[in-house]
């Protein structure tokens, strides 16, 4: 009898929804500040891949003659304490603070979502002793966390992502546990088990495809913790080290410059608030997109 | 209710337990060795290994987290590898300036955020609203210390009206020191708290007991006041409180930036000293402070708000 449990997609009817048009994109698209903010960080993305194309000068070659220039035809931003030029530099920087940030989210979305399904699956004492830990680590503020595993091991660019990543997975678990939990109680999950299905099948087929909305609005915040804590670290000096430039460090270098020569802290400064303005803004619209009965309740 | 906090009160146990547990280990894993560290590359093997014996590095590690523990519960933390200092006592004379600049900036940040986020909440979809949401939005985007630079960019060097750094002399020195670092990391609080208070006001204005007070004839000020304003800054306490995490990692930034001694600094030249009993007294002090006001929070919350009181 099988066979006909399986044609019947009655029994899953987000099957059938999938095959639509999806309901949130087109809802995404009418957000214009949404779509505006992807463009950007598109064009970020876009920036950070074509860097060593688009660097007017080496980022690292210092000219010494022109040091604390300020913006002219030839360096469009001016020159930093060390005669380089800050445009390429902020290029190339753009490579730090999105492969970090992807990369701290990829592991904080992967650990987290998964520790966070199964804990709000299984629920009990495996809920409470997960948690439990999880409220631990996230009393430790996620600076200072940072601080002390990059102090630990080193500042390489994998220590920040991890440190950085394991941080946020607490957060991350919260928000795949509360959905799941509430999830957990619908019908076609009760209908799923009782027609036997393992428990990594409901995880994965049943549950995981309608939390997803939430899920990525979670990560898309996150994004711009990650920036802002990877920032922070090279500023306080313990992120990425010099020569390799990151808008933390550069906006660290230009501080102390910072009577002078302002702008040497600033430009680096004005691209970090364009990106993670434009996760939280993209964070916002899909929260917006995908959950309908927020936006018209707060709206 | 003595139930209720008694049962919080057995619940922070465990997790502080496992918060001091985490740091120990996390520390212990470093590959250097703090006995070289804080000798030199140069130190003889000999003094190297004197220097461990005396600072218990060769017991077994578990030997020396039961020892840590019990020097925690007795309140010591050990000494400073630099100066030689007892930590607790780094640790008292620098927090009363943390925690100085932590409740200062919360008073400006609810001094400042409230007021926007209700007025945003009213005139909902206006322009007022959607300048206050901009502004709001680009405070929760800029990291602390950048915003910090451009206060002091703006109020130390453009004009002169605030100094840039130390703490100042006297009372009202000390104040007139404290107003810009707190300002600055008040308005970060402030967006965050304006985001918060605008969204639990319009979750409260569309409850049924507004549409009754209003349909009663209830005038709306007073509806606003005291019906929706009271019922929805609950959640908003409790973010305040839930905040401090955030607001400690901010308030590191803004000592560094403003150069004030506090507990941020102290962290920080630990961290270049590699001074690890000075850098672990500040985590386990961090760890405490905000479970302790988790706690606090919990507990007022209950009080607040009957409806969470467990019977």
């Amino acid at each position: 009898m099988e066979p006909t449990v399986k044609k019947a997609n009655y029994y899953f009817p987000e099957k059938e929804k999938r095959k639509r048009k999806s309901p949130e994109w087109e809802a995404f698209k009418k957000n214009k500040l949404g779509v505006a903010s992807l463009v950007i960080l598109i064009i970020f993305c876009l920036i950070a891949i074509f860097a060593p194309m688009l660097m007017p000068y080496d980022p690292l070659a210092q000219d010494m003659l022109n040091r604390l220039a300020g913006p002219s035809a030839d360096h469009w931003l001016g020159v930093d304490p060390n005669g380089r030029d800050i445009l390429s530099r902020i290029i190339l920087g753009s490579r730090t603070s999105l492969i970090v940030g992807f990369g701290a989210v990829l592991v904080s979305s992967l650990i987290g979502f998964g520790i966070g399904m199964i804990a709000g699956y299984k629920g009990g004492r495996l809920d409470d002793i997960v948690m439990r830990f999880l409220d631990s680590i996230m009393s430790i503020p996620l600076l200072l966390f940072g601080v002390m595993v990059v102090v630990a091991l080193n500042s390489s660019m994998l220590t920040l992502i991890i440190a950085i990543g394991i941080g946020l997975v607490p957060g991350c678990a919260r928000v795949a546990r509360g959905s799941t939990m509430e999830l957990k109680e619908k019908e076609f999950i009760k209908s799923a088990i009782s027609m036997g299905a393992s428990d990594i099948r409901i995880l994965l087929t049943h549950i995981l495809p309608n939390i997803t909305g939430a899920l990525l609005v979670i990560s898309t915040l996150h994004m711009t913790t990650v920036i802002m804590v990877e920032a922070s670290l090279s500023f306080l000096g313990v992120g990425i080290q010099p020569p390799t430039p990151t808008w933390g460090n550069m906006i660290q270098d230009g501080f102390n410059f910072v009577r002078d020569q302002p702008g040497i802290a600033i430009y680096p400064g004005i691209a970090l608030i364009i990106v993670s303005v434009s996760f939280n803004v993209l964070g916002d619209a899909i929260r917006d997109a995908v959950d309908p009965h927020i936006k018209k309740q707060r709206n | 209710m003595i139930k209720f906090i008694i049962r919080r009160l057995l619940i922070a146990i465990p997790t502080i337990l496992l918060t001091i547990t985490i740091i120990f280990f996390g520390l212990r894993i470093l590959p250097g060795d703090p006995a070289v560290a804080m000798l030199g590359p140069e130190a003889s093997p000999e003094a190297v290994e004197a220097l461990r014996e005396q600072m218990g590095l060769n017991e077994p590690l578990i030997q020396q987290y039961l020892a840590f523990l019990m020097d925690i519960v007795q309140g010591d933390f050990g000494d400073s590898l630099i100066s030689g200092q007892s930590v607790s006592t780094q640790l008292f004379t620098n927090f009363p300036n943390t925690l100085l600049l932590a409740f200062t900036s919360i008073f400006f940040g609810c001094l400042i955020g409230i007021p926007l986020g209700i007025v945003s909440a009213r005139k909902r979809d206006t322009v007022p609203d959607s300048s206050i949401r901009i502004v709001a939005l680009l405070g929760i985007s800029v990291p602390p210390f950048l915003f910090g630079i451009f206060m002091i960019l703006i109020f130390s060097l453009m004009f002169p009206i605030f100094p840039s750094m130390g703490t100042g002399e006297g009372f009202w020195g000390q104040l007139y020191h404290l107003l810009l670092p707190s300002i600055t990391l008040g308005l970060i609080l402030s967006a965050a708290l304006i985001r918060f208070t605008r969204s639990s006001m319009l979750d409260e204005i569309n409850r049924e007991y507004i549409r009754t007070a209003r349909a009663k004839g209830v005038p709306e000020k007073l509806v606003i006041y005291k019906h929706v304003l009271r019922n929805s800054l609950i959640p908003v306490v409790t973010m305040i409180g839930l905040y401090i995490t955030s607001l400690l990692s901010g308030a590191v930034l803004i000592e560094t930036i403003f150069t004030r001694p506090g507990l941020g600094t102290l962290a920080i030249d630990a961290i270049t000293n590699r001074d690890f009993p000075v850098l672990q007294g500040c985590l386990v002090l961090f760890t405490l402070v905000v479970q302790i006001v988790n706690l606090l929070v919990d507990i007022s919350y209950s009080f607040i708000d009957p409806k969470i009181r467990p019977s």
